[in-house]
């Protein structure tokens, strides 16, 4: 019997998990993907957005701001990258010009730092804006992070405090029980339990939490409730450039914000790259994460309206990803009146992932705080800091080397990563078991040549560390093989 | 910092090449340094024939000419770094390099070829739309695990792209037992050597679909199809022509990139048509000192060109190391619409003797003048026949003949 178990495992199942992990709970956290971060959090435009764009009297107004607030610390403890880069919304005619006056001064009433540029001060800081450009809002909070990041380290100093988490597994069914008294602080409001079905057998647990992204209306839905909401996914598709020796921007570039959300962004990635999009679309298939081509050329038209010189030559990269919309235009983060301990936290569309640690904080302190008496645990133990050899001198890559000979052998050419850094992320707490798990934690085949020459030895590092034949190794999910037959040698 | 006289970044042909180059030109101490357990670059998994006919007179194998060219390199006292990889290249002609045996290390050169031949365009930089399954490939790596390590990849094919790599492994795959179901070109002639056309197309009844692209790939774990459209004149595709084919892969062969981050890097000048280093008729690029040859420089469509090339940079490489002059007065080269590039990008005016251009053209031409010009005159005009972008064509020119500081390349259709 689990006091919670949590539906998902991405950017929001990561931070509840990190952040109950340090109270005596016994957590298991199950997946449908092969890894942690398989959603919404891999495919998003990877922003900490300053707040100021959320309807006022909203959660999203409210976690948003919160979530600016945590990220530079929990980044910073948790030894992910986080960086401001400050953001610029441009407003390229005079009747948006309006709308950066009322968006200044929405940000003024929110204590959000924020000026007003005009054109001149704009094309000085960022010269790749157009001619157009009237006048910008800079908002110099705004920062960027690598979303799985931070979501893998959340998880992995989760699971060494004792969360346990179920890859690969699928929910088919929850069945409520009756509640039997397990816990120090246990009421007599008759409230229930619950028994997950899954394809890897039954787990119970006095409590739920649906953080299942695009899929969590069917979770919800599986208990029959009379409060039905509903998640739709909306599409939005990228670009991603390689890394350039004059970056295009150095801020996240907004337009004025429409009734589609914040617009089609040029934003500057950790690494170095540059990402275009997204794209807004309604998709039935919650599948249906594919690029098209009448949308990335719409993608390609909307971007060229605030930034200038994009070498669309420099493309390495498109992919989608859906945003989970809800039906009630914001967060939906409660307990269910009905199903008692049963905890929504849903419909995390954009500023999901700038809120992310505040509804992970709202939702402790607001619902978890009464169900279940908080003790924190004696020992909280830290997760260890892997080494990131291109960002060391010679020096201190000499000595890693001369512990262990394999951080000598590059195998990543475009990216400078070692055999050794490779090996690690296998070895982990939450270690990597695909290909793809692979090149989110040290980024093989994230680079020009998209895997062309490292992907065999990923492979066969992959194949020897696990110990799995070469046919069983998989970009991510079960059928992505890549070898249909053969051995590595 | 121990120091070369030529330090070669890359053991390819282009590699292999300048170290013989520069050995056979006086240079005693020459280091080539080579990613892979051994020498030969690409050349090593191009196991079908084709190789050698202008530079031995005969058909080799890939790995047979490389290995000739190594056999060579063993006879004498070059260095050799093998599994090794050149991090990062610098203008004070300084490497920084690792491996396995000996960690990060930098090192200096008298001179510095590069030689990292070139990259294959991946399903990314030209944006196929649909879902990103498993089973899609470039040709390249998929020669690599069929031809290397002795994988099977899939058995039902379809490949985007008419290059040589593609047509290739077209007959390759089908030769290892898949069925390759067709090769898409979105131009309507082929990207590839017409004799690659005839012999891995046509000899295996495999259609070639010219003005086609493909503009969907489903599948969410394994590729599970391919949809094939029709282009317009735009080359943008024609609503209601789509086709679809059940196939588990898909291979690219959509175009080779020179591989030139570590010029990059060191603050090499670039050139935008070949993706190349700017360079003048001694194959220098940019920086004194640093030299380039083969793919890198731009993508060669026989081996034996980038043998000869590689051969000329390690001699001029050794010229420098002997007499490193730095300051030369240039005549530019440059060349109207019809010809996608011409290399080298300037002559020195003080030499004597030859030039040999190189260009390719845009499009098909069944026949044309080449002229070239300085200033308003006519110095050289040549006729051509069957001009096609796949075959890199070459002039030899006097330099006596060039006057003023101008050289312009001119194709006229007939």
């Amino acid at each position: 019997m689990y006091d919670y178990i949590i539906i998902g495992a991405g950017i929001n199942g990561s931070f509840l998990a990190h952040d109950l992990s340090k109270y005596k709970l016994n957590i298991l956290v199950i997946e449908k993907g092969p890894d942690v971060a398989t959603g919404a959090t891999i495919a998003n435009s990877a922003i900490v957005h300053a707040g100021h764009d959320p309807k006022p009297g909203t959660l999203k107004a409210k976690l948003n701001i919160e979530g600016n607030r945590i990220y530079p610390g929990i980044c910073k403890d948790l030894d992910a990258d986080f960086k401001y880069t400050s953001a610029f919304v441009t407003a390229t005619s005079t009747e948006e010009s309006l709308s950066i006056d009322m968006l200044y001064a929405q940000a003024k009433g929110r204590n959000i730092p924020c000026e007003v540029l005009d054109k001149k001060q704009a094309l000085s800081l960022e010269p790749n804006l157009t001619e157009n450009t009237v006048k910008v809002l800079n908002l110099p909070t705004t920062g960027i992070i690598t979303p799985w990041e931070v979501a893998f380290n959340l998880m992995e100093e989760a699971i060494i405090n004792g969360v346990s988490l179920s890859l690969n597994t699928k929910v088919l069914g929850i069945i409520p029980r009756p509640k039997t008294c397990y816990i120090d602080k246990c009421d007599s409001m008759g409230k229930l339990g619950y028994e997950i079905i899954t394809d890897k057998g039954t787990f119970k647990a006095a409590n739920i939490i649906n953080a299942a992204g695009v899929y969590a209306d069917d979770i919800y839905n599986m208990l029959n409730p009379r409060d039905k909401f509903s998640i739709t996914g909306r599409k939005g598709e990228y670009y991603i450039l390689d890394k350039m020796a004059e970056p295009l921007v150095s801020r996240v570039i907004y337009p004025i914000p429409s009734s589609k959300g914040k617009g089609v962004l040029v934003v500057p990635t950790i690494h170095g790259n540059t990402l275009l999009g997204p794209s807004s679309e309604f998709i039935e298939d919650k599948r249906g994460n594919f690029t098209d081509t009448e949308t990335l050329e719409y993608v390609k038209t909307q971007v060229n309206k605030t930034v200038r010189n994009i070498p669309f030559n420099k493309v390495i990269k498109t992919y989608a990803g859906l945003r989970p919309t809800g039906n009630t235009g914001d967060f939906i983060i409660s307990e269910s009146y009905e199903f008692p301990g049963f905890i929504n936290v849903a419909a995390i569309e954009s500023p999901g992932l700038a809120s992310a640690p505040a509804i992970s904080e709202y939702v402790i302190n607001n619902i978890i705080e009464n169900q279940v008496l908080l003790k924190e645990k004696k020992e909280y133990i830290k997760r260890t800091k892997l080494p990131i050899l291109n960002r060391m001198s010679i020096t201190e890559k000499q000595k890693l080397w001369a512990e262990n000979p394999s951080y000598g052998n590059i195998i990543c050419r475009c990216e400078s990563i070692s055999e050794g850094e490779i090996i690690d992320a296998i070895r982990r707490p939450l270690g990597a078991t695909t290909v793809d798990g692979i090149k989110r934690r040290v980024r093989p085949g994230s680079g020009r040549c998209q895997g062309g020459f490292c992907q065999p030895e990923i492979i066969k590092i992959i194949s020897k560390e696990l110990d799995i034949p070469v046919t069983e190794v998989v970009m991510f999910n079960k059928g992505s093989q890549i070898i249909t037959k053969g051995e590595i040698n | 910092m121990k120091e070369y006289e030529l330090i070669i970044v890359g053991g390819g042909s282009a590699g292999l090449a300048a170290a013989m180059g520069a050995y056979e030109n006086g240079l005693n101490n020459i280091l080539i340094i080579e990613r892979e357990p051994e020498l030969g670059g690409i050349l090593l998994q191009c196991i079908h024939n084709g190789f050698g006919l202008h530079m031995f007179k005969e058909e080799l194998s890939g790995p047979t000419y490389a290995e000739r060219w190594i056999r060579n390199v063993q006879k004498t006292n070059i260095n050799i770094k093998l599994d090794t990889a050149v991090l990062s290249i610098n203008s004070d002609l300084t490497i920084e390099y690792s491996n396995e045996e000996e960690g990060y290390s930098k090192i200096k050169g008298k001179s510095i070829v590069l030689a990292m031949g070139c990259r294959e365009r991946s399903r990314g930089a030209i944006a196929i739309p649909g879902y990103r399954p498993a089973g899609v490939l470039t040709a390249g790596t998929a020669q690599k695990y069929i031809n290397i390590l002795g994988n099977e990849i899939g058995k039902k094919v379809f490949i985007l792209g008419s290059g040589d790599i593609g047509l290739i492994m077209a007959r390759r795959m089908t030769l290892e037992g898949a069925e390759v179901m067709g090769v898409a070109e979105i131009m309507p002639y082929s990207n590839g050597l017409p004799r690659n056309v005839k012999q891995c197309l046509d000899d295996f009844n495999i259609p070639l679909y010219l003005s086609h692209t493909i503009t969907f790939i489903d599948g969410h774990d394994r590729v599970k199809s391919i949809t094939l459209s029709k282009v317009d004149d735009n080359l943008v595709p024609i609503k209601g022509t789509e086709k679809t084919f059940e196939v588990d892969t898909l291979l690219l062969s959509v175009g080779l990139i020179p591989e030139n981050d570590l010029s990059e890097m060191a603050g090499i000048t670039l050139e935008k048509k070949t993706n190349g280093p700017i360079v003048n008729d001694n194959l220098q690029t940019s920086i004194p000192g640093i030299f380039a040859c083969g793919n890198v420089l731009h993508v060669h469509d026989l081996v034996d060109y980038v043998s000869k090339e590689g051969l000329k940079a390690g001699k001029r490489a050794a010229e420098y190391v002997m007499n490193p002059k730095e300051d030369y007065d240039y005549i530019s080269i440059n060349h109207d619409s019809n010809l996608s590039y011409i290399l080298p990008n300037k002559i020195i005016k003080e030499h004597e003797g030859n030039v040999e251009l190189m260009y390719r053209i845009k499009y098909p031409l069944k026949k044309a003048t080449i002229e070239l010009r300085c200033g308003n005159e006519i110095v050289r005009e040549i006729k051509k026949t069957n001009l096609v972008p796949s075959i890199m064509e070459k002039i030899l020119i006097s330099k006596a003949l060039l006057k003023g500081n101008e050289l312009t390349i001119g194709l006229k259709e007939e």
